[in-house]
């Protein structure tokens, strides 16, 4: 009953959080609400039998990934003045037809999985069982994450590189033309 | 560790209200950065589901689709947020509003 | 000898050819000699035909080419002479010969001396194509050649744009008639399969009987093309605003071509016209009802021109009338002496204007006869014969005329009656105008002379139109027999008598005074009556209402062009068809991502069978 219990003040929290994540004009609340509900995942995650997964929800997902949003926003030191400008972006005019899409989805979505019956499995999924499986079946499919992580760092380097030049490529050239 | 009577369809009825949560985000929000954390929200809902429907059969395989959608997400951050900083430096705002020269 | 017969249309036609390609670069003298010595060459060669005609009275046709060729049909460009080609050749070279000897001293100072000669030329020259012709089409042609020189030659003061008016006026008037005219070109070629005039005639008479429906189709469409050129009711309102050109080119339009073309053409055809009872009837009746209606307009008028213009109408009508009746030799008679007269008194108008600063009113003349000897005594000759006083030219022609009319079974003696108050007024006008301009006090002074080339042709034509009634015209093999019988000597002695009266009466109310009108004119209705004379019997006035108005008010709907309004739709619902498209596609991400969950919505929806 215990699991039962904390699966669904879990569930509430991450959906809470989730939601006000959404909501926040400021974008470290924001992100903070985020990693309060990725938290909430990853206990959902231990509760269902993965620890595993619930480790790397909490170390890449909750730990690395924010992170990065984090130093991005902090390097484009946002000020009130975007708070503002956020809070008048959320006006119910914006939002209501967007929700009422999300509310169809949703309600569709429900009905698909209303089909999916009966528990969990009791067992737990060992980190053991899935390294194998990993480094098994799917080991190719690792080599393509890998690569796409590759890219990934290249594509970011070369974005971000850009912005620490003083001029885009199109200024210098019109700044040497007007010389 | 006895993972004990978790309905499935609870579970996946919580990944489905964050994807819709997320979808919702999504399609309200005008700053990009927003933009890539209901990104991470609908990404989450996903890998959620997975991982639920693994443990449903006792397989490891759910918890390998998460991986990858872990490292997807990575891979998406880290050239979303390269694309921050430009749309940063291109527009002096993240309104993606901004964003619109592909208007018709 | 006959070969040469090509020539008489052809010089003119050169000159005219030759005056528009060197104009500019040739001086005044060598313009006239062209102008005029083409025109007399030709009217040379006419003499020459004419007396080898009459020691050899045999109709012969020459075939200069043919002019095309599509399967059984093949006009030629050929000529047909006979007493009636001869009789019009001579009326419009020999006339015409002397308006444009009259031109030269007329137009002396217009600064468009070439091209007033090239459209004259070319005006002869149509009309001979005209009267030459073999077959219809040709007539065809100089029948719009005609027209074309009438609305160059009316509008030749083009800066004025009045005259402009009335040219497009002429033209677009005797359109409406030509019309009718090609459709019952159209209809005789269908139902005869020739239009060479000869066979023609051969082949009604034999696939026709008298009575038919189709022959009185075909005449009532020629007498249409026939009443928009010769100015006869209902298409007769471009002749007074014709005035607009130079005096000279009235002088040919109403007696040498043009206005006599639609009597040729119906003396030309008359074969057909023998088959229709009916539409010889209409062209009699149209004739009188034109003669009448003219002669009272022109009893109202001032304007020296337009009386002269209302007279050929009214004249013009008498030879329709003579058609109908069947008097087609005394129809082509009166057209060549009134010929001979209108020519005189339109010469005689143009001498007088052209001494007087260009004056047109009457009433500001007077007392011209003193001073103008050689000028008043033309207008006394030309208004004698047109008022058909005894042993004068017109009193042959129009003593035909009435004479025979009184002779068709039925509505003759009213037809008759109708021609008799005709010649009356015509009496009463043309003598109105001969007191008012030459009698009484000087109103304006004339500051010119007339030179010998205005004084020879005057006096040419004064003698034709005293002595042309003795003229004896080739016809008689042309047309079927007259008949002989003469009628009852009252009946003579009245058609004679009527004349006098109106000159009588002309000469007590606006000569000697003694018969005083003004009590009757100043009466309202009197008032009114004359001003509906004034204005043509309201023609003018009930075309431009019935006619002119709708048009325009039809021209500015669509103006607007209605029928594109539809293909503007299509284009407006493109454009915003296209708006709303690219409304879609804003640039805007969140809106691309609801479009996009959208269409999930709507893709879930088929998947789980809800739709």
């Amino acid at each position: 009953m215990l699991e039962i219990t904390l699966f669904y003040i879990a569930a509430t929290v991450a959906l809470v959080a989730t939601i006000l994540a959404m909501t926040r004009a400021n974008a470290i609340h924001a992100l903070i609400y985020l990693i309060v509900s990725l938290l909430a995942v990853a206990v959902i995650f231990y509760l269902i039998g993965a620890p595993f997964a619930a480790a790397l929800e909490i170390v890449i997902y909750a730990g690395a990934i924010m992170v990065l949003f984090v130093f991005v926003i902090m390097m484009l030191n946002l000020g009130e003045k975007g708070d503002a400008r956020e809070k008048q972006w959320l006006s119910p005019a914006v939002w209501a037809g967007p929700a009422l899409l999300a509310v169809v989805l949703f309600a569709e979505l429900l009905y698909v999985i209303s089909s999916a019956n009966g528990p969990v499995s009791t067992g737990v999924v060992s980190a053991k069982q899935v390294g194998l499986s990993l480094f098994g079946p799917y080991v190719l499919a690792v080599e393509i994450a890998s690569m796409l992580l590759l890219a990934g760092l290249v594509g970011s380097f070369h974005l971000g590189r850009r912005y620490l030049d003083r001029n885009t490529p199109e200024e210098e050239k019109s700044q040497r033309g007007a010389e | 560790m006895e993972g004990l009577n978790i309905p499935l369809n609870h579970i996946l009825l919580v990944s489905s209200l964050l994807f819709a949560i997320g979808l919702l985000g999504l399609m309200i929000r005008r700053n990009i950065i927003f933009i890539l954390m209901s990104l991470e929200v609908m990404l989450n809902s996903a890998a959620l589901a997975f991982v639920a429907a693994g443990a449903h059969w006792g397989q490891p395989d759910g918890q390998i689709v998460f991986m990858f959608i872990l490292s997807v997400a990575a891979a998406e951050v880290a050239v979303g947020l390269g694309l921050v900083l430009q749309v940063q430096r291109r527009f002096k705002s993240l309104d993606m509003d901004n964003a619109d020269r592909m208007r018709g | 000898m006959r070969e040469l017969i090509g020539l008489i249309a052809f010089i003119p036609l050169l000159s005219s050819v030759a005056l528009i390609l060197g104009a500019g670069r040739l001086s005044r003298i060598v313009i006239g000699c062209l102008g005029v010595g083409s025109v007399g060459v030709a009217a040379l060669l006419t003499a020459a035909m004419g007396l080898d005609f009459l020691a050899n009275p045999e109709p012969f046709q020459v075939t200069l080419w043919t002019w095309m060729q599509v399967a059984d049909f093949a006009p030629g460009v050929a000529i047909y002479f006979d007493g009636l080609t001869l009789v019009m050749m001579s009326v419009i070279t020999g006339v015409g010969f002397l308006i444009h000897l009259f031109s030269t001293e007329f137009m002396e100072d217009d600064i468009s001396y070439a091209r007033y000669f090239a459209y004259l030329n070319m005006f002869v020259a149509a009309m001979l194509i005209l009267v030459m012709a073999d077959n219809l089409l040709l007539l065809y042609l100089g029948w719009e050649g005609v027209g074309v020189c009438s609305y160059l030659l009316v509008g030749f003061w083009y800066q004025n744009s009045a005259n402009g008016y009335a040219a497009r006026k002429a033209f677009i008037v005797t359109r409406i008639g030509d019309t009718a005219m090609a459709l019952g070109l159209f209809l005789l070629f269908t139902e005869l399969g020739t239009l060479d005039i000869q066979a023609l005639g051969v082949a009604a008479n034999a696939k026709w009987q008298v009575g038919d429906n189709m022959p009185l189709l075909a005449c009532m469409l020629i007498l249409g093309g026939a009443v928009g050129k010769s100015a006869q009711l209902p298409l007769h309102t471009w002749l007074p605003d014709a005035m607009a050109g130079p005096t000279p080119v009235s002088a040919l339009i109403h007696a040498a071509t043009m206005v006599t073309a639609g009597v040729y053409l119906i003396a030309r055809t008359h074969e057909l016209y023998l088959l229709a009872p009916i539409a010889m009837i209409a062209v009699a009746l149209v004739g009188l009802t034109t003669s009448l209606m003219a002669a009272f307009t022109a009893l109202t008028q001032r304007d020296i021109k337009r009386i002269l213009a209302y007279s050929t109408i009214s004249q013009i009508g008498y030879m329709f009338l003579a058609l109908g009746v069947g008097a087609w030799s005394a129809g082509i008679f009166h057209l060549m002496t009134h010929a001979f007269f209108k020519a005189l008194l339109f010469l005689s108008s143009g001498a007088i204007i052209h001494c007087l600063h260009h004056e047109h009113d009457i009433f500001k003349m007077g007392g011209l006869r003193s001073r103008m000897p050689v000028t008043f005594w033309s207008f006394m000759i030309g208004s004698a014969a047109l008022a058909a006083l005894p042993m004068t030219s017109g009193f042959f022609s129009k003593d035909q005329i009435l004479l025979q009319a009184y002779q068709m079974h039925g509505i003759g003696p009213w037809l008759w009656l109708g021609g008799l108050v005709g010649a009356l007024l015509t009496a009463i006008y043309s003598f109105r105008l001969v007191f008012v301009v030459f009698f009484g006090q000087a109103n304006t002074e004339p500051d010119k002379h007339t030179g010998w080339r205005m004084a020879v042709p005057l006096s040419l034509l004064c003698v034709l139109a005293l002595l042309g009634g003795w003229i004896i015209i080739p016809v008689a093999e042309v047309f079927p027999v007259a008949s002989d019988h003469h009628p009852a000597f009252w009946v003579e002695a009245v058609s004679i008598a009527v004349p006098l009266i109106g000159v009588a009466i002309a000469y007590l109310v606006f000569y000697s005074r003694q018969l005083r009108l003004e009590g009757l004119v100043k009466a309202p209705l009197m008032q009114k009556i004359q001003h509906f004379w004034f204005s043509g019997w309201g023609i003018d006035w009930l075309y431009d209402r019935v006619f002119v108005k709708p048009y325009y008010g039809l021209a500015r709907v669509l103006k607007s062009e209605p029928v594109d309004a539809l293909y503007n739709l299509i284009v407006r619902v493109n454009q915003s068809l296209n708006h709303w498209l690219s409304e879609g596609q804003s640039g805007q991400m969140r809106r691309y991502i609801a479009s996009m969950v959208f269409g999930l919505i709507v893709l879930l929806a088929i998947l789980v069978g809800v739709l």
